[in-house]
């Protein structure tokens, strides 16, 4: 990719009714790392939910529909596993049906990335160097900060579909942040989408039990780069011990 | 299996049966005690034995292939087993397995039969039949007999009882043996139990197992037990019944090998139960011990109709229980939510596949999805792609609540038009304004579908907005 790299958000519907704020932080990290960003106005869902709960036909709607409007850029970046992997790794399968759609699905899969995957893979973006500075001058450390200790987790979809883990510990590690692993990094939150609607008490309950986990590494943020996962576990952590953040927002932060 | 719990299992079954799990402190110590050792133990196993990626994949292909020729093999078996002097019986479901089962017994006067662990008789619901035709089955895996005397099904394929306690085991042996039982003195009711059942092993007429392997190459059951069980029921009695689903069929002893290799390190952690039993045929002439008779009963009951569907590959199982023990579903809501004695990941696809979908309507739906099944089984089988299939089909077939469609149909529909999405989301923003507070909406209890849960409210302005209004500036 060249210095001035051009990627077209797809923001998801979460982010975008529900977490406005990780989609200005993904811009800003996108922005720091050289990216210049589009924002194709007419998208709305990649359709996982419909998905997921079994409705194909609203699903393959919203995939022609996601591919159409993302197919003219030359890189399209998600500020989520569960989205990416979706497009990425399901409207092909969705589509298998048309040749014509399954060949578009395919070009979009291709281009598609994770926004850590992006910054990490396409990008080679290094947050402990200022990018504005002619000489790639290191961040400067105020003596007196403290480390900010973080426990990161791994989604489901952007882990075990992705393969995506190191990626974003490595971006957290090199912004300053401390990292403080849980017993189980990949335990699902128990977000699933639908699913925290039709068994909210097992929901509950497995969020619970990430919160516990988190909690018990002393971090004072737990660190997601799903917004559907970082929902669910805001729910739950309102006595406010851990801060749960996005991936964008910790990177953010850390490189102003 | 109880008498009393019902077939099949709806949304609100499982949500509630799943919250008296979640509410028992000491019920989710020990689901977390019991899924943990097992999870840790497969860890070190399968990381101890050279190549153990490799022979799944292996091993996979293996299952893959038997499956594609389930038939021919099955019939080499069944003249195999005929050739060693075993009687092969083919049951089309499981009222006709347990109707040839009964009629052996009572052919042979059996009024006391001794039993296995048999996933495939829990199944069946053997027990029941053979009670209603006078035969009393006694359960000798401990914790199979400890669910029979409570009149409980089984909590986890490979650990029937690990939502007893030791207080609750004490009474049950109690009330069996007549006598005051302590729950402190873990060896003495051990020991209370070894009496109890040994009576049962000398009295016993039938003896009844499960198969873990069927070797079509030699008609050779295969059982894999810790106990030492097997091989009372299988050398006492002058009788041996086997039951079998048909998909536990390995075409050869190399495929018995790696089947075998896989199957207890990814149960347990040991690289071999303490008991891995071959049996070919009844006794021989110079065998000191041995039943005269054995009887295998090879069981369909659906199995046949998933091969060469989307759900074949729910036949590769082994019935290891790893995915159990990794679920984070099943380690809150416990083995009973499911309602079937397939539970967890496994037990969310089969269930409705053998006992129909719109019985088991809640099964495909108890699943965030996390793929952690997928991950940890030793046969790689895609449980995750099974179950959003069988969400597909509850939508085809009509199957849970009709709002809900309506609900998915609409927001669809909203979510195809940009503008119909601004215009909606702007209405719901002005509608949530007395309910939202800190980014949550505080419903009346009526109103909220999340139960104790309070759903996420819409951000003031979204991000679409922002970026249209200039306001997303470095």
């Amino acid at each position: 990719m060249d210095s001035q790299n051009r990627v077209a958000l797809c923001v998801t519907c979460l982010v975008d009714q529900i977490l406005p704020e990780v989609g200005l932080a993904t811009v800003k990290v996108l922005r720091r790392a050289g990216c210049q960003v589009d924002f194709p106005a007419e998208q709305t869902c990649c359709g996982q939910p419909f998905y997921n709960s079994g409705f194909r036909q609203q699903a393959t709607r919203l995939a022609k529909r996601t591919i159409e409007i993302f197919e003219p850029y030359e890189t399209v970046v998600l500020p989520s596993g569960s989205c990416t992997s979706m497009i990425r790794l399901e409207y092909p399968h969705l589509l298998e049906a048309s040749p014509e759609w399954r060949e578009r699905a395919r070009g979009l899969a291709a281009k598609t990335f994770e926004l850590s995957e992006l910054l990490v893979h396409q990008i080679g973006w290094d947050p402990a160097i200022k990018a504005s500075t002619a000489g790639g001058e290191s961040l400067p450390k105020p003596a007196a900060a403290p480390p900010k200790t973080i426990t990161y987790h791994d989604s489901c979809h952007m882990k075990r579909l992705l393969g995506l883990g190191a990626e974003p510990r490595q971006l957290l590690e090199r912004s300053g942040c401390s990292l403080c692993e849980m017993d189980e990094p990949a335990r699902c939150c128990g977000f699933g989408g639908v699913f925290s609607l039709r068994l909210p008490e097992v929901s509950t309950a497995m969020t619970a039990e990430k919160v516990r986990q988190a909690s018990e590494t002393g971090a004072t943020t737990l660190v997601t780069a799903d917004p559907g996962c970082l929902m669910q576990m805001r729910q739950l952590a309102a006595d406010g011990r851990v801060s749960i953040q996005h991936l964008a927002t910790i990177l953010e932060e850390m490189t102003r | 299996m109880s008498a009393n719990v019902e077939p099949g299992t709806t949304l609100p079954q499982f949500r509630s049966r799943a919250l008296i799990a979640i509410e028992n402190v000491r019920l989710q110590g020990a689901l977390e005690g019991a899924t943990g050792r097992f999870r840790e133990g497969h860890d070190r196993a399968l990381a101890e034995l050279p190549g153990s990626d490799e022979l799944s994949a292996y091993f996979k292909a293996v299952r893959s292939a038997t499956l594609a020729r389930l038939a021919d093999h099955l019939e080499t078996f069944e003249s195999k087993a005929q050739e060693v002097g075993a009687q092969v019986y083919w049951a089309r479901n499981g009222q006709e397995a347990s109707q040839i089962v009964v009629g052996i017994a009572q052919r042979h006067g059996i009024t006391l039969a001794t039993k296995t662990k048999s996933m495939a008789t829990e199944e069946i619901h053997l027990n029941q039949a053979l009670q209603a035709a006078g035969v009393q089955p006694v359960e000798t895996d401990l914790g199979e007999w400890i669910i029979q005397l409570a009149g409980e099904a089984p909590y986890h394929i490979i650990a029937p009882a690990i939502h007893k306690t030791r207080g609750q085991v004490a009474e049950l042996f109690s009330v069996e043996s007549g006598r005051e039982q302590s729950a402190d003195d873990i060896p003495r009711l051990t020991a209370e139990a070894r009496r109890m059942l040994r009576k049962k092993f000398l009295a016993s007429g039938l003896g009844i197992t499960g198969a873990n392997i069927g070797v079509a190459e030699t008609g050779t059951i295969v059982l894999v037990t810790n106990e030492g069980n097997a091989e009372m029921v299988t050398s006492l009695p002058a009788v041996h019944v086997v039951v079998m689903g048909i998909e536990k069929i390995a075409p050869t002893w190399d495929d018995a090998a790696a089947w075998l290799a896989l199957l207890a390190r990814s149960a347990t952690g040991q690289p071999l139960s303490i008991y891995t039993t071959a049996i070919t045929g009844p006794a021989r002439p110079e065998d000191g011990d041995g039943p005269k008779e054995v009887h295998i009963v090879l069981v369909d009951n659906q199995r046949s109709a998933l091969v060469g569907t989307a759900y074949e590959e729910a036949l590769q199982c082994i019935r290891c229980g790893s995915c159990l023990n990794i679920c984070p579903v099943y380690r809150e809501a416990g083995g009973h939510a499911y309602g079937s004695p397939y539970s967890g990941p496994i037990g969310a696809v089969i269930s409705p596949l053998l006992f129909g979908l719109a019985a088991y309507e809640a099964l495909p739906q108890a699943s965030s999805l996390c793929g952690a099944c997928l991950e940890v089984c030793p046969v790689q089988i895609d449980l995750p792609r099974m179950l959003l299939e069988l969400r597909a089909d509850e939508v085809k077939e009509k199957i849970g609540p009709r709002s809900l469609s309506l609900a998915e149909g609409a927001a669809a529909s909203v979510l195809s038009h940009e503008r119909l999405m601004r215009w909606s989301t702007a209405a719901l923003r002005l509608l949530q304004r007395p309910f939202a507070r800190q980014g949550q909406l505080n419903l009346p209890g009526r109103l909220n579908p999340l139960g104790q849960r309070r759903p996420p409210a819409l951000a003031q302005k979204s991000f679409r907005d922002m970026w249209k209004d200039g306001e997303v500036e470095d």
